[in-house]
């Protein structure tokens, strides 16, 4: 891309030069010599760079249908833009903010909202922008291919401290990401999101038995469900939302419309809490151990890297198998090490 | 350049038809009115321009030691709402427009004289209501007034803006309708459209966005005030709205207002190559068709500002597309302008060295568009420096060299009076340099990941941000030194009718022009742009300082019935 454009506009400017060079005006009242106008180069100057810009356009196109297709079997996390800081929530119950850690090798997917005015996450190493809109959710994704530390950025103004919306992206070998993740986890985002569940009193509604007056949540997550109308849609986060919201937008097939507006009374955290909940529901969570009062969680300071030394929590490694985070093994990390050079999206690619 | 010693200044002409400020403030006349637009838009740019020193004041250090957060924010607003509003967008149709159009198309005047009065007065009010927001404490939201930030969560000025905005569009669209209705009835008898000066093509293609996409704008403008003052879901998803409507309705104006920024300049620098190759423009009809092509275009493309912000892939792929058809006709012109040159009679005067550095930036800015148009790459690039660096050599690499380009080729027909020509040819140079070295580390840092509207950013980034820093010094010293010497030249500059031996109807006039333009209506028998030519094959051989054909300095000699 650069080389062609910058090839043309070399060629241009050339011409510019040379001509006003050998065309210059040498003697006063000097006139133009009458020159034949070609056709010819008219339709090809016109035709050509028409070509020439379709195959840029196909080129890129593909490319951003690669960015914006999302692989499965992601590492999830959650995001939350707030003026003016980043939150991160991961699955497994670790909290940050302006600090994203990350495992090297494994296609990240971000769930992100933002809390109040349009934010955009943007790390520039990754080739990754994505807007963050309140009230709805984006979704962007990367592989990291390379240990370190990445500038985040916010993009999308947002008010006073706009530039001091900023972050970093650690990505860390898989088994110190592994240890970095269970050592000041309070809690599953579940666990988390089954006590506001159970608070918000949801459960008497939605009790998953063949009485209830809700439909049943368990495996509903990124499933599509039959509406009133007959039309299909995916439950996803913006469908929870939705829901939660506006509970009688799209009505699931075979339910009253009963369910009262949570609207005002919950932060974009809290609704992702509600649909880790959801998520995992009916994939043996139940057998989870309850946890302390969640509410007591702080966010992780920003700064502080955990080195591991804090209490280990038996069991929660594994549990939300919905994430399946395996547990570290010295072979496997061994193998994937070498990997890490070979980048593709870290490197900056002029042909882009 | 002729000598001027038999020119004579006419005894009466337009500038000494009346005195005093009621005849210039309640002027009906479309040279004065244009005069009345020239002082206030360089009112306006030397406003902007003190807003984007502070910025790069700024940005010499990383750590923000010059300006707080809020104070910088309302700067690039500012910096943004007047140079955007009240510069660029009136800049060349206003001025050069209002001046020339009538000259031009051979015309009395515009068709609504009382209008056209009128439209300066409504963009005076607006700016002097803008001047007034900033007086009173400025508007944070940038000039772009995304939602939902404008309107909830901004505690600044932001319905005073939005109506000042309001108001000013009408201003635009009145010298749409104006100058559209004038090409379509007041040609003289003989001027066919494709007979037209290229200049009035362009000119009329901007004005057809004008009155097409402003209204967009009002109404978008009122909605937000709606929102903010009232209460009203629109925009705010907690009241039920969507925040990308706004950029939607926003882009649906503002995409076009680029071409309204920049078509004028590619009809003045088609205009300066013709006259300083001392020949017809390469594919006169194709200049004439893009500049239409590019005003059609220009309204389908404008969700490419918004490849990141949630639209749907399949959208953004449908713009990404468009946008490419754009970039075709902006090509034909500069490949044209090109061909114009192979073969030419070139003179290095101030407005063909403005003219050649338009080229050389317009491409560059061009080129650089391409990469943003290309999703692919977008997704990097987006809202970081790279952007404010492309759509800087577009909108001040180009419409602001063809601007100075123009104002030196028209301003002895303006005056009656010649610039210094050495002190033009080094403000143009300087200009350039300036340019360059202001705007082009601005790629690299936006390719290196700096975003957009950050008033400290990481250390790293500096020393582009210095080299932009010190080529905003030489810029501005750029725009400053005509400041001077137009002025001097207003009185001590040589007398002079035609100095560029140009062709085309406003030079058949006196300069300074008679109040009514043209004694009799003159009937035009030949093409734009009739330049006498050297047969082909008939290499010129003719001794220095011999004139092939005699008397053609003359024009009301060779022209006077007709071009």
């Amino acid at each position: 891309m650069l080389a062609v454009c910058g090839g043309v506009g070399l060629t241009i400017m050339i011409c510019i030069t040379v001509f006003a060079i050998k065309y210059r005006r040498r003697y006063e009242g000097q006139l133009a010599i009458e020159t034949h106008e070609s056709p010819w180069a008219e339709w090809g100057w016109t035709i050509v760079p028409f070509f020439v810009f379709m195959v840029m356009f196909y080129w890129s196109a593909i490319i951003f249908f690669k960015h914006t297709t999302i692989p499965k079997n992601t590492l999830d996390v959650y995001v939350t833009g707030k003026q003016w800081m980043w939150k991160f929530q991961h699955l497994d119950g670790q909290r940050e903010i302006n600090q994203l850690h990350v495992p090297l090798g494994r296609p990240v997917r971000l769930v992100m909202s933002s809390e109040d005015v349009i934010h955009s996450f943007f790390v520039p190493a990754f080739r990754i922008h994505m807007d963050v809109l309140p009230k709805k959710t984006s979704y962007t994704w990367f592989e990291a291919t390379k240990t370190g530390t990445f500038h985040l950025f916010c993009s999308q103004y947002c008010g006073t401290e706009h530039a001091g919306m900023i972050g970093s992206v650690i990505v860390m070998e898989p088994q110190d990401y592994e240890k970095w993740l269970i050592s000041n986890s309070q809690g599953s985002m579940a666990i988390r999101g089954q006590e506001l569940f159970n608070k918000l009193a949801c459960n008497a509604c939605h009790t998953g038995n063949a009485q209830a007056r809700a439909p049943y949540l368990n495996n509903l997550y990124r499933k599509p469900i039959t509406l009133e109308s007959g039309e299909q849609v995916i439950v996803d986060e913006n469908y929870i939302r939705e829901s939660i919201y506006k509970p009688n937008a799209k009505i699931a097939a075979g339910y009253a419309n009963i369910m009262p507006s949570y609207e005002g009374q919950l932060t974009e955290e809290e609704i992702q809490l509600l649909v880790a909940y959801i998520r995992a529901m009916g994939s043996g969570f139940d057998q989870m151990p309850p946890v302390s009062n969640p509410t007591g969680v702080q966010p992780y300071p920003a700064g502080g890297n955990p080195d591991g030394s804090l209490p280990y929590k038996a069991g929660q490694a594994n549990q939300t198998p919905a994430t399946g985070v395996p547990a570290p093994k010295a072979p496997t990390s061994a193998a994937e090490a070498p990997k890490a050079p070979q980048s593709s999206k870290t490197q900056p690619s002029k042909k882009e | 350049m002729t000598p001027a010693a038999t020119v004579k200044f006419p005894e009466k002409h337009y500038l000494n038809e009346g005195f005093g400020w009621k005849s210039w403030l309640l002027t009906t006349d479309h040279k004065r009115i244009g005069l009345l637009y020239l002082v206030s838009i360089t009112l306006m740019f030397f406003l902007g321009g003190f807003f984007a020193f502070l910025i790069r004041l700024q940005l010499l250090t990383p750590h923000g030691e010059f300006l707080k957060g809020d104070t910088y924010n309302k700067i690039f607003t500012m910096h943004g709402v007047v140079m955007i509003f009240f510069f660029l967008i009136p800049s060349i149709p206003a001025t050069l427009g209002n001046f020339l159009l009538p000259l031009m198309i051979g015309a009395k005047d515009l068709a609504f004289p009382k209008i056209n009065l009128l439209s300066w007065y409504i963009f005076i009010i607006g700016a002097i209501y803008v001047l007034w927001i900033i007086m009173v404490g400025g508007l944070d939201t940038g000039w772009t007034l995304y939602t939902p930030y404008s309107t909830k969560y901004s505690n600044t000025n932001v319905i005073a803006a939005t109506l000042g905005v309001f108001v000013l569009g009408f201003s635009s669209i009145l010298t749409g309708l104006n100058f559209i209705v004038t090409t379509h009835k007041m040609r003289a008898p003989g001027m066919t459209w494709f007979r037209m000066p290229l200049f009035v093509w362009a000119l009329y293609a901007t004005s057809l966005i004008q009155i097409l996409a402003t209204p967009v704008l009002a109404i978008s403008m009122v909605l937000l005030a709606a929102e903010r003052f009232a209460g009203i879901g629109i925009f705010d998803p907690a009241l039920g709205g969507d925040p990308v409507l706004f950029q939607h309705m926003f882009w649906f104006y503002s995409h076009p207002a680029v071409y309204i920024m920049i078509l004028p300049s590619l009809g003045v620098v088609s205009e300066l190559i013709a006259a300083f190759a001392r020949k017809k423009p390469f594919g006169y009809k194709f200049i004439a068709v893009s500049s239409m092509m590019i005003a059609i275009f220009g309204f389908l493309v404008w969700g490419h500002h918004m490849f990141v912000s949630t639209m749907s892939v399949y959208a953004g792929m449908v713009f990404s597309f468009i946008t490419y058809f754009v970039a075709v006709p902006s090509g034909v012109k500069v490949f044209n302008w090109t061909a114009t040159l192979y073969k030419g009679s070139i003179a290095f005067d101030t407005p063909m060295l403005y003219a050649i550095g338009f080229i050389g930036l317009f491409i560059i800015g061009g080129l650089t568009g391409l990469f943003l148009a290309s999703m692919g790459l977008d997704q990097h690039l987006h809202d970081t420096y790279f952007v404010i660096a492309h759509f800087h050599f577009v909108m001040v690499g180009g419409a602001v060299m063809a601007y100075f380009g123009g104002l030196h080729y028209w301003w002895p027909k303006m005056f009656g009076r010649m610039y210094p020509e050495g002190w033009g040819r080094l403000s143009a140079l300087i200009v350039f340099i300036g340019f360059i070295l202001t705007f082009f580390p601005q790629f690299v840092v936006g390719y290196l990941g700096m975003p957009r509207r950050y008033y400290i950013y990481a250390p790293e980034f500096q020393v582009w941000n210095v080299l932009s820093t010190a080529g905003s010094t030489i810029l501005a010293i750029g725009y400053i030194l005509p400041l001077f010497y137009l002025f001097w030249s207003l009185k001590y500059g040589p007398v002079v009718d035609n100095p560029w031996n140009a062709k085309g109807l406003e030079w058949t006039v006196a300069s300074p022009p008679p109040w009514d333009n043209f004694a009799e209506t003159p009937v035009v028998t030949e093409d734009a742009y009739n330049y006498p030519l050297h047969p082909m094959g008939e290499e010129p051989q003719l001794a220095p300082g011999q004139d092939p054909m005699p008397g053609y300095r003359m024009p009301s000699e060779t022209g006077a019935t007709g071009d």
